[in-house]
């Protein structure tokens, strides 16, 4: 729905398509993708994540983000309200343009998770000085 | 037809304008996430549990800080409101924009008396918990029967 002030916590697929050993529901965070000059800026929500259990891999191509949540109520908990289910996150990406896979960094803060993924040198703009003679 | 989901306290028009949303969006073509989600909703979800002599609620904010959240109690009426900042948006250029941005309030009636001055948050990886304990009131009270001889 085009309504920038919803809140939604959607399903993911899967992960890569083989089934999982852990029961349980599986999420996929909200993102925002952001290019900048030299990076693209990734920002995930994954509220309920500590930052030691947040698996971010790059391979061939593929972001990966795999947030695991536990439970943070007694499973008999009988709720008054349950308007959303906790689960682990899990989301990936394509990424096309060129990007430095050494020089990726992450850093979580407030539940949400913030990839720099800096853009490989041929990829950045640069300035070509004119000179005059 | 109604999908079988547990709607909780939500109020009926609520339900009827996600319910409205939901066809209109299916009718005019796909939404823009590939296909509709039943956890879609328009207010910041809450989950209220008794847990002993207190209520307790429980939200995700991911990206909020203390500042940006105002909780009070009036009534017997649990108040929220949440202020995300818009992100910077000059010379960057957006792939993706999923995450919410704006203002969102909501307003709870709570099941029982709280005790408006114990009222407790505490906001830890994008989670806000808010433990309401019961009035004196509200408690549970044992009555002792006399036995008359």
């Amino acid at each position: 729905m085009p309504n920038s002030t919803e809140i939604t916590k959607k399903a993911a697929d899967h992960p890569e398509g083989a089934e999982r050993m852990r029961s349980g529901q599986f999420f996929r965070p909200n993102c925002d993708i952001v290019e900048r000059d030299d990076e693209l800026l990734l920002l995930a929500d994954v509220p309920g994540a500590r930052s030691d259990q947040i698996d971010v891999k790059f391979e061939n191509g593929t972001l990966s983000i795999h947030a695991r949540v536990e439970r943070r109520q007694a499973p008999e908990t009988e709720y008054l309200l349950c308007e959303y289910a906790v689960g682990d996150y899990w989301r990936t990406f394509q990424v096309s343009e060129a990007v430095d896979a050494s020089k990726i960094s992450a850093e979580y803060a407030n539940g949400v998770l913030t990839l720099h993924l800096p853009k490989a040198e041929s990829l950045k703009p640069r300035k070509i000085a004119v000179t005059s003679t | 037809m109604m999908p079988l989901r547990y709607r909780g306290l939500r109020h009926p028009v609520t339900q009827l304008r996600d319910e409205m949303d939901r066809l209109l969006t299916g009718f005019f073509g796909p939404p823009a996430e590939g296909s509709w989600t039943p956890t879609s909703r328009s207010q910041p979800a809450v989950n209220l549990w008794e847990q002993g002599d207190a209520l307790v609620a429980e939200l995700e904010v991911p990206g909020v800080t203390s500042e940006q959240l105002d909780i009070s109690v009036i009534g017997g009426e649990l108040s929220l409101e949440i202020h995300r900042p818009d992100p910077p948006g000059d010379g960057v250029t957006y792939h993706r924009r999923e995450r919410p941005t704006g203002s969102f309030a909501r307003v709870l009636r709570l099941p029982a008396d709280v005790d408006a001055n114990r009222v407790q948050a505490e906001l830890k990886d994008g989670i806000v918990t808010i433990t309401l304990p019961k009035a004196e009131e509200a408690k549970p009270c044992r009555i002792k029967v006399a036995s008359a001889s």
